[in-house]
Order: structure tokens, then sequence, then C-alpha cells
């Protein structure tokens, strides 16, 4: 019995300490890795709770997966750390505040309101195996299942869109600034040379038409 | 079993500490980063209740949770390269076109 206890301190101060790291570390990175020790932490606790199946998709979705995302992103744009920059003086007061008063009340609801809360009994063995979660899942919850893939479909696509750099944003952005440096000289230049830009433009479609899509992307 | 309690409680705990990232993180990496920690305080307490009532529909809701938020990440860190990408900072406070 005492064991059990233990095993349950020891896993909850890792999470915890894992997620003040998370909280506190100035370095993005540190940060992701912290949440990695989280996720896992999380996962052992499902084991406990008797869901197997769950706790390994939990590493290898969340701690796996997402994480890998998370770290290829800030690597990408090399941002580990912010510039230090002006703070909201009363920002970080009133959060802890409001945190805190979050925790009050679910601490209030646990330890006052627990009445309706049944105790946890030690799973049975077949209680959450891959083959009771899969009956479960395509029996009872089909629609979901689709609908699930649907939107992630429309993650990737959108994804994809939001990240796709504009073909011949390059040049219009050009033509923007010509137009206003044109506009700073005078409206005697201005015709000719956006005339000459619509004209590169022109000339740059033409020749994608020609060699097809994804020709000039070497040079580019 | 450890009382049903003790795993409410830290799952209230995480969920807060995710609450209290999202509001005084000032990088948005690491805001999406304390939104995936609520995720998995809310995960814990489903898995929970999934065993205090034997019922398997908690976990197969957490599988729906996984999906949701692997979308999530893959559109917002999307969103976040974007922004980089003509504001050149991903600090919540520099992005303040709309204040003036």
């Amino acid at each position: 019995m005492a064991a059990e206890y233990i095993f349950f301190f020891i896993l909850a101060a890792v999470a915890l300490v894992s997620a003040v790291g998370v909280l506190l570390s100035q370095n993005s990175i540190y940060t992701a890795l912290f949440l990695v020790v989280n996720f896992s932490a999380i996962a052992v606790l499902f084991l406990t709770l008797g869901a197997p199946f769950i706790a390994l998709a939990q590493i290898t979705v969340y701690a796996g997966a997402i994480m890998i995302l998370f770290l290829f992103v800030i690597m990408l744009l090399g941002t580990e750390k912010l510039p230090i920059g002006k703070e909201i003086p009363w920002q970080r007061p009133l959060g802890i505040i409001l945190a805190g008063v979050l925790l009050l009340e679910g601490g209030y609801l646990i330890l006052f309101r627990s009445g309706a809360l049944g105790a946890l009994n030690t799973p049975a063995a077949d209680y959450a195996s891959p083959n009771a979660i899969g009956l479960e899942l395509f029996d009872n919850y089909l629609l979901p299942f689709e609908v699930t893939s649907i939107l992630l479909l429309v993650a990737l696509v959108g994804a994809i869109v939001l990240t796709k750099d504009e073909r011949g944003a390059t040049v219009r952005r050009l033509v923007t600034l010509e137009t206003r440096a044109a506009d700073d000289r005078g409206a005697d230049t201005q015709k000719p040379d956006l005339l000459e830009y619509e004209k590169e433009i022109q000339a740059e479609e033409k020749r994608e038409e020609v060699a097809g899509p994804g020709a000039d992307e070497f040079h580019r | 079993m450890v009382p049903i309690q003790y795993y409410l409680g830290l799952s209230m705990i995480l969920f807060a500490m995710g609450v209290l990232g999202v509001i005084i993180r000032r990088n948005a990496i690491v805001i999406f980063m304390s939104l995936e920690l609520m995720f998995n305080a809310a995960n814990l307490a489903f898995i929970t209740f999934a065993l205090m009532h034997q019922k398997l529909s908690g976990q197969i809701f957490v599988f729906f949770v996984m999906a949701v938020a692997a979308a999530e990440v893959a559109v917002g860190l999307a969103l976040i390269v974007a922004i980089f990408r003509s504001k050149h900072s991903i600090d919540v406070d520099q992005q303040s076109t709309l204040k003036g």
C-alpha cells in the first residue's frame, strides 16, 4: 500500500517540477525539454490508472511528434530567447493572483465537495486492453473518429497554405516600393517605372509558363 | 489504489500552472506549450474519471483531445511562422498593431 503512495508522489513531484521548469526557463528549447519530461511522467501516471494504450499514445504523439514540431519551429525561427523588452508591470502579479484563485476554487471542490466521487479500484487485467479500446472506438465512436480524420486533413491543408510563399509576391512588393519612390520624386517618372516593372512581371510569368511550375525555384 | 482526490488535485495544479504560463509568458511558442500543459491536465482528469466509472468512454475522449491538439499545434505553429515573417518577432507584447 505504501509503495503505491511513494510511487505516486515521486511521479507527481517530477510532473510538478517540470511544469515549474516550463514556467520559469528563459530558453524555449529548455521549456520544450521540460515539457517532454512532464508528458512522460503523466504517461506513467496513465499506466497506473489502467490506460496502457493511452500512455503509449501520449509518448509517441505528444512527447514524440508534437514536441518535435515545437523544437523544429523554435530552431527554424531562431527565437530561443526573446530580447528583453518592456514588460507590463501589473501583468505578472495579476496573473499569479488569478491562477491562485483558480487553484483555490479547484482545491475547494476537491477537498470539500468530493462526496460524489467514488473510490478508484485497481483496474482489471482486460479493462483497457487495445482490443477493448478498439471495440469501444469503432462501435460507439465511429462518426467522431471519421470527423477527426477530416479535421486533421483541414489542419494539414491550413498549415501548408499559411506558410506557403505566394508566387510573385516579391516582385509585387518591389512594384509598390517603386511606386512610392516615384511619388516622392514627382508624378512625371511614375508611369515609365511602373510599366517597366509590369513588363518584368509579365515576362516572368511567361517564362514560368514555358518552363513549367517550379523551374525558377532554384534561383529565387 | 491512491485516492482519487490525489489524482484530481495533481490535475488541478498542473492546469493552474498552464493558465499561469499562458498569462505571464510573452513568447508565443511558450504560450502554446503552456496550452499543451493544460490539455494534459484535462487528459489526466479524464483518465481518472474513466477508471472511477469503469467506462472506456473517458479514454476514447482523450484520443480525440490528442487529435485536436495535434491539429491545433500544426495550424498554430504555422500562424506563428507567418507572424514571424511579417513582424520579425514572436513576442506577443509586440503584436500591438490594433492598439494604434
